[in-house]
C-alpha cells in the first residue's frame, strides 16, 4: 500500500497563496466541471500547488488548497497521502524517479539506481548534500520500450546508461535541462 | 506489414497540429457522423465492427455502450481511460503523444453516439507533458469549431477536458478512475451499480481506453463491416502492441490481429528477435497481470498449433498453458533472466499499488511480496512455494476490484511453469545467488 503519513514537523513558515495569474488558471479548471463539482480539480490543483510552493505539499499548502476549493482540509489530506506523486516533505531541487518495475529491471534499472546513488552519495529516498538531487524509485512509468529510464519533473530520460546519467547530472548541475 | 488504421500517419511531420492532421484526412468521421448519421447508427457501426476494449479486458465496446442508461434530463458522460499503468504497456502514450487529434476525434464521435455533452480524458499524472500536448490540440479543435456549441451546425454540443491523476495504478480500474476524477482517493466502488447506470457524479457513464476510442474513427470512416474484415474471428481490427524487455527492436507496433506470435517476435517488420542473439526464455504477452508463458508455449499452443496474436489464441489452453492478449504489453525475457526475481518484482508492484480497501488484497499482496523476496534471496524453503499458492487462493475472487486477481494470477502461472526454478532457489541457495537458472526444459507432456 502506498499511503504515507504527514510529518507535522515539516512546515512552511508563511501561508502559501497563489498569484492572481495562478488563481485565474484555477478558475479555468473549475469551469471544466459542473456546478458544485469543483472538487474534481483537486488533484490538478495539488500538482499546481506543489510546483508553486517549493516542490512539496506542507500542511499549510494543503490547508490553503482546501480553502481554494472550499472543501474540508481532511479531504485534501486523504488525497495527498494516497497518490504517490505528491511529495509530503521537502526534496532536492531535482527529483530523480527511477523506474524499477519488471521491464526496466530486465534492462538494468537496478544498476542504474545503484550508480546514481553512489555518484550522488545518497541512498534511495535521500537528498544530496548540496540539496540538488533527491533519488527515488518508482513503479512502471510507461516507458518500458525505452528502458531503463528516470523521470525528473515533466521530463522522461530514457535509454539510460552510466554515461547518460553522468551527462544528465552535469546538465542539471549547470542549470540546463538535458535532452 | 499489415494495415495501419491508427498509426498510419504517425511519422508525418506536424501531425500533432490540427491543420496537418486535417490535411491527412482528420476529423472526417466527425463530419460523417454529425452530418449524416444518427447516434444509433454510430453505435450500430461500432457493434458491427466487433471492436473489443483495448485496455485489457477485451469486452465488446459496442455492447458496453448499449448498456448506458438514458434517463430523461440526466447528463451522461464519456471518460477516456488514459491512466496507462500496466507494466509493459506504453501504447496509449505513443498514440497521444504523436497523434493527439485522433483521440479527440474519437471522443467527439463516441460522445455523439452516447449523447454525452461533456467528456473527460483522465490521464496518469506522470504523463503531464502529454496533458500539455492534448490541451493544445483541444484548444485547436475548439477554435476550428469541432468542439463547443453546435458542432458543424449539427446542433450537437460537446465539451472536452483533460484531468491528471496523481500516481496510482488502481485508477486504471474504471470505478477508481471515477472516484479519482471526483477528487477522491482511488478506491474502487462496489458493482453493481455499474458506471453505465451510476458513474461520474452518480450519472450514467462510459469509460473506454484511449485505443478503443481512437479505433472508433476508422470504424466510422470505413464502416464497421470493413473494420471487422481485418483480423480473425472475434479478434477484429488492428491492435497496438507495446513490445519491451529483451527484444532487438522494442517499441509500439500496430498489428493486424491474427499474425503469428513467431512473426511478431522474429519478423523484420516487428521486433526482429531477441536482443544480443540470445534465446527466448519466457513471455508475458499482455501486461504484467496476465500469465507468463515458458518459451515452448510462446509461439506454439500446447496442441502444437501456431500461436496467434488474437484474444482467443493467446488464451488457448486456459490458465494451464495459455495467457491473455490483455493490454498488449508484450514483455520478453531472454535466457539470462531470473523468473523468481521477476515474479517478486511484479508482486512488489502489486503490493505497492493495492489501494488497501480490501483485506485479502492489502494483506495478501504484501505477504506474497515478502515470501517471494525471501525465495529470490536464497532464504526461502519449499513450503513457501505452496504457501504462495494458498495466499493466491485467498485473494482471488475475494476483492472488490480485479487488482487482487491481477496480483495473484502471475504468481500462480510462474509457479505452474517454472516450479523447478523456484525449487532450485531453495535447493541451491548459494548457487542461486551467484548465477541464473537458465532455460527450463520442456516437460514430457503439457497438461
Amino acid at each position: 500500500m502506498s499511503s504515507s503519513h504527514i510529518d507535522l514537523s515539516k512546515r512552511h513558515s508563511e501561508k502559501p497563496v497563489f498569484s492572481a495569474e495562478k488563481m485565474a488558471e484555477v478558475q479555468v479548471l473549475f469551469a471544466q466541471y459542473p456546478e458544485g463539482k469543483s472538487k474534481s480539480a483537486l488533484i490538478r490543483v495539488l500538482h499546481m500547488a506543489e510546483e508553486e510552493f517549493g516542490g512539496w505539499l506542507s500542511i499549510e499548502t494543503m490547508d490553503y488548497v482546501a480553502e481554494v476549493l472550499n472543501i474540508q482540509p481532511i479531504e485534501v489530506y486523504e488525497v495527498a497521502t494516497f497518490y504517490t506523486m505528491f511529495n509530503l516533505e521537502p526534496t532536492g531541487k531535482y527529483v530523480f524517479e527511477v523506474c524499477r518495475t519488471g521491464p526496466c529491471m530486465l534492462l538494468g534499472s537496478d544498476s542504474i539506481i545503484d550508480y546514481i546513488g553512489s555518484k550522488l552519495n545518497i541512498k534511495v529516498g535521500e537528498t544530496s548534500a548540496d540539496g540538488m538531487f533527491t533519488l527515488k524509485t518508482s513503479e512502471c512509468l510507461g516507458a518500458c520500450g525505452y528502458a531503463p529510464m528516470l523521470q525528473c519533473g515533466k521530463k522522461y530520460h530514457e535509454h539510460l546508461t552510466k554515461e547518460r546519467v553522468d551527462e544528465i547530472i552535469t546538465a542539471y548541475r549547470a542549470g540546463q535541462t538535458p535532452n | 506489414m499489415g494495415r495501419r488504421l491508427l498509426l498510419e500517419h504517425d511519422n508525418v511531420a506536424g501531425i500533432e497540429t490540427f491543420d496537418v492532421y486535417r490535411k491527412n484526412g482528420g476529423y472526417r468521421s466527425v463530419e460523417k457522423a454529425l452530418k449524416s448519421m444518427s447516434p444509433e447508427l454510430v453505435l450500430e457501426e461500432v457493434q458491427k465492427s466487433g471492436l473489443r476494449g483495448r485496455g485489457g479486458a477485451g469486452f465488446p465496446t459496442g455492447m458496453k455502450w448499449s448498456f448506458l442508461a438514458k434517463p430523461e434530463g440526466v447528463p451522461r458522460y464519456l471518460l477516456c481511460n488514459a491512466d496507462e499503468s500496466e507494466p509493459g504497456t506504453f501504447k496509449d502514450r505513443y498514440l497521444m503523444e504523436k497523434i493527439p487529434h485522433l483521440l479527440i476525434e474519437g471522443m467527439i464521435v463516441s460522445s455523439f453516439a452516447l449523447g454525452a455533452n461533456q467528456s473527460y480524458i483522465y490521464i496518469r499524472g506522470e504523463y503531464m507533458w502529454i496533458l500539455d500536448i492534448l490541451e493544445k490540440a483541444i484548444a485547436e479543435a475548439y477554435e476550428k469549431g469541432f468542439l463547443g456549441k453546435n458542432i458543424l451546425g449539427s446542433g450537437f454540443d460537446h465539451d472536452l477536458s483533460v484531468a491528471p491523476g496523481g500516481g496510482a495504478y488502481i485508477c486504471g480500474e474504471e470505478t477508481a478512475l471515477i472516484e479519482s476524477l471526483e477528487g477522491k482517493r482511488g478506491n474502487p466502488r462496489m458493482k453493481p451499480p455499474f458506471p453505465a447506470v451510476k458513474g461520474l457524479y452518480g450519472c450514467p457513464t462510459v469509460v473506454n481506453n484511449v485505443e478503443s476510442i481512437a479505433a472508433v474513427v476508422p470504424i466510422i470512416n470505413d464502416g464497421g463491416e470493413e473494420y471487422a474484415k481485418i483480423g480473425l474471428g472475434k479478434s477484429t481490427g488492428t491492435k497496438l502492441i507495446s513490445a519491451c524487455g529483451n527484444l532487438a527492436r522494442p517499441g509500439v507496433y500496430e498489428i493486424e490481429m491474427g499474425i503469428t506470435v513467431e512473426e511478431f517476435i522474429y519478423g523484420d517488420d516487428y521486433c526482429r528477435g531477441i536482443a544480443n542473439g540470445k534465446k527466448l526464455k519466457a513471455c508475458v504477452p499482455g501486461g504484467s497481470s496476465v500469465p507468463i508463458l515458458p518459451h515452448y508455449l510462446v509461439t506454439k499452443t500446447a496442441a502444437g498449433e501456431d500461436r496467434l496474436m488474437t484474444y482467443e489464441s493467446l488464451a488457448d489452453g486456459g490458465f494451464a498453458s495459455g495467457s491473455m492478449l490483455g493490454s498488449g504489453g508484450f514483455i520478453v525475457f531472454d535466457e539470462d533472466q531470473c523468473i523468481v526475481r521477476n515474479t517478486w518484482n511484479f508482486a512488489r508492484f502489486y503490493a505497492h499499488e493495492s489501494c488497501g480497501q480490501c483485506s485479502p488484497c492489502r494483506e495478501g499482496t504484501g505477504w506474497m511480496e515478502k515470501v517471494l523476496h525471501r525465495l529470490e534471496h536464497g532464504q526461502g524453503n519449499l513450503r513457501d512455494i505452496d504457501l504462495l499458492a494458498e495466499i493466491n487462493k485467498k485473494i482471488e475472487g475475494n476483492t472488490i476490484c480485479p487488482l487482487g486477481d491481477a496480483a495473484a494470477w502471475p504468481v500462480a502461472a510462474a509457479i505452474r511453469h517454472f516450479r523447478d526454478e523456484f525449487e532450485w532457489h531453495v535447493d541451491e541457495r548459494e548457487e542461486s545467488q551467484k548465477r541464473n537458472y537458465g532455460l527450463i526444459r520442456e516437460p514430457q507432456s503439457i497438461a
